[in-house]
């Protein structure tokens, strides 16, 4: 049966035409010009990657990556807790546990934004009852704000964070953390000098999954944040429906996936790391 | 002092997964609220359920999602259990080229993908529509599957294949006899990951859909944008009920057949 190798052909012929091509054609783009009326002429520049560096888009990839990283840091102090719980249970807890975690993931994340824009709106869950109990007399603007924005991003990025810590506190050498009691320590200080950098491979993990999905994010700031919030997928969304500018907006989209695939390589070898650990255990 | 610290820890756990709840648990009550502006309880309803299956374009987008994903799946299983065999068996030349062709459409941000199939279609001058969209699924939901397959190919071993090449099978014998009914789990695996994929995509729709061919992602969107409607807590509610529905099938029909080690890899694999 060696002449079975054709059977790989036309997957690799579809990603080829229908992802490869499209790529390349998007980097093409990128180093094209706009037309007054927002065609694309057909003349090589390098203007497109230097107008990212304009004081005003600047703004706003800062602004993503603060987003990014209040997302992740949140991520993280939340999740630790609950996947360091987890972890503590017995195995079919442990089980159950994971699919609570795991099911409102499965939940298609816009109705999930939406389920908040129902609580946090003006005639919202949140203001009809401070309300109704006289401590405000308007309405508070709870929606289209940073904060709303970040809370919409930690909810959907939850469990990004809490799965693949569990897995590293699973992994746990649980004779170290004997050896360190018997040696004296405190709960506390075992904790911070042995189950933490243990799970370090675990929380890098999880910080890059949280960090590179709210990177390219635009659904939330846009469901959530309003026009107030500009986020790099949301400029990189208004230049290719309504600027026009598909150069410049190519040009984006080629900084964001070369960013998140710099940071999915890292979390690869973290992963590597943690896998290294655990043949060694 | 050390009870203490686990009930506080145990709380802890409560009170987050009370955060992951509180927004759905609303979302599903007010879908039963009399109330147009829906802030207010003012009396159980199942209007906004009916208004919702009796809107013409809530039904046309559930009729697009479910034939788009449909045809997504079987494409995208049939070409991806097609590869995932020959990848499995034979050495290719750029062999290294071939495996980031094949991960890359997961690890790359889903808004390039869905802009640059935007560029590509209209520089091909192909008008936006349902032949787009499935394209566009097709695209991202073959990497899954040939993962999931590969996945169990790998754990298979060569000599159930080989006893049957030496007791005379022909290679199409030995696929239908022994292969295929051994990476059958992963095949299906592969599919409803595929289908789930296409049902659940927004972003990616959002860039190469036409006028004809809303998803109900999209038509949701949509909604949201315009103002709230309470039959979209309608329509949500019965995809978050569908949803947990199949998840809990899911989960807990392959405990009562899979050993403990694959259950253990399984959940290893969940993030994606």
């Amino acid at each position: 049966m060696s002449r079975g190798r054709w059977l790989a052909y036309p997957a690799l012929a579809w990603l080829f035409l229908f992802f490869l091509s499209p790529l390349l054609i998007v980097v093409f783009l990128s180093f094209m010009q706009r037309g007054t009326y927002g065609q694309v002429i057909y003349q090589f520049t390098t203007e497109n990657y230097l107008r990212f560096f304009e004081p005003l888009y600047l703004q706003i990839f800062g602004d993503t990556l603060v987003m990014a990283f209040f997302t992740t840091v949140v991520c993280f102090l939340l999740g630790y807790p609950i996947a360091y719980q987890i972890s503590k249970l017995t195995r079919s807890w442990q089980n159950l546990f994971l699919l609570l975690v795991m099911v409102p993931f499965w939940i298609n994340f816009l109705i999930r934004s939406y389920a908040w824009v129902i609580i946090l709106r003006s005639q919202g869950m949140v203001n009809t009852f401070l309300l109704d109990l006289g401590l405000i007399e308007q309405p508070l603007n709870l929606l289209y704000n940073f904060g709303a924005v970040s809370l919409g991003m930690v909810y959907a990025h939850l469990p990004f964070m809490i799965l693949p810590i569990y897995v590293s506190l699973e992994q746990l050498d649980r004779r170290l953390l004997e050896a360190a009691y018997d040696l004296g320590a405190t709960p506390i200080k075992t904790f911070f000098y042995v189950t933490l950098p243990q799970t370090l491979p675990g929380i890098i993990a999880g910080s890059i999954l949280v960090f590179v999905s709210s990177l390219g994010m635009f659904v939330i700031p846009d469901i959530m944040g309003g026009a107030k919030s500009a986020l790099i997928g949301n400029l990189i969304q208004n230049q290719f429906l309504s600027a026009r500018d598909w150069p410049f907006g190519s040009a984006l989209s080629m900084m964001l996936a070369f960013f998140s695939l710099i940071l999915i390589y890292l979390y690869y070898r973290a992963l590597q790391a943690q896998q290294g650990k655990e043949e060694k255990g | 002092m050390k009870p203490l610290r686990h009930r506080l820890l145990f709380t802890y756990t409560m009170a987050v997964l009370a955060f992951l709840y509180i927004p759905i648990v609303v979302l599903v009550l007010y879908s039963f609220n009399a109330s147009r502006i829906n802030a207010q309880w003012s009396g159980f309803t199942f209007d906004w359920y009916i208004s919702a299956f009796q809107n013409r374009y809530v039904m046309e987008a559930l009729y697009n999602s479910l034939t788009i994903a449909l045809i997504a799946m079987i494409v995208s299983t049939v070409l991806g259990t097609m590869t995932a065999l020959a990848l499995h068996r034979y050495k290719f030349r750029w062999k290294g080229a071939i495996h980031s062709l094949i991960y890359l459409p997961i690890l790359i941000p889903e808004i390039v993908m869905g802009l640059s199939l935007l560029v590509l279609f209209s520089q091909l001058a192909i008008p936006l529509g349902k032949l787009t969209v499935v394209i566009a699924h097709i695209s991202f939901c073959i990497s899954f599957v040939v993962i999931i397959v590969l996945a169990r190919l790998e754990g298979l071993g060569k000599d159930l294949e080989e006893a049957a090449q030496d007791l005379g099978a022909t290679p199409w014998q030995t696929f239908r006899y022994v292969t295929f009914p051994l990476i059958s789990p992963g095949v299906l695996a592969g599919a409803l990951m595929a289908f789930t994929l296409s049902i659940d995509d927004f972003v990616i729709s959002f860039f190469v859909a036409g006028p004809n061919s809303t998803t109900l992602p999209l038509y949701i969107y949509g909604m949201v944008k315009r103002g709230v409607s309470p039959e979209i807590n309608a329509l949500s509610t019965l995809l978050i009920l569908f949803i947990v529905i199949v998840t809990v099938a899911l989960v807990i029909l392959p405990e009562r057949f899979q050993s403990r080690v694959s259950d253990k890899k399984a959940q290893r694999q969940m993030p994606f």
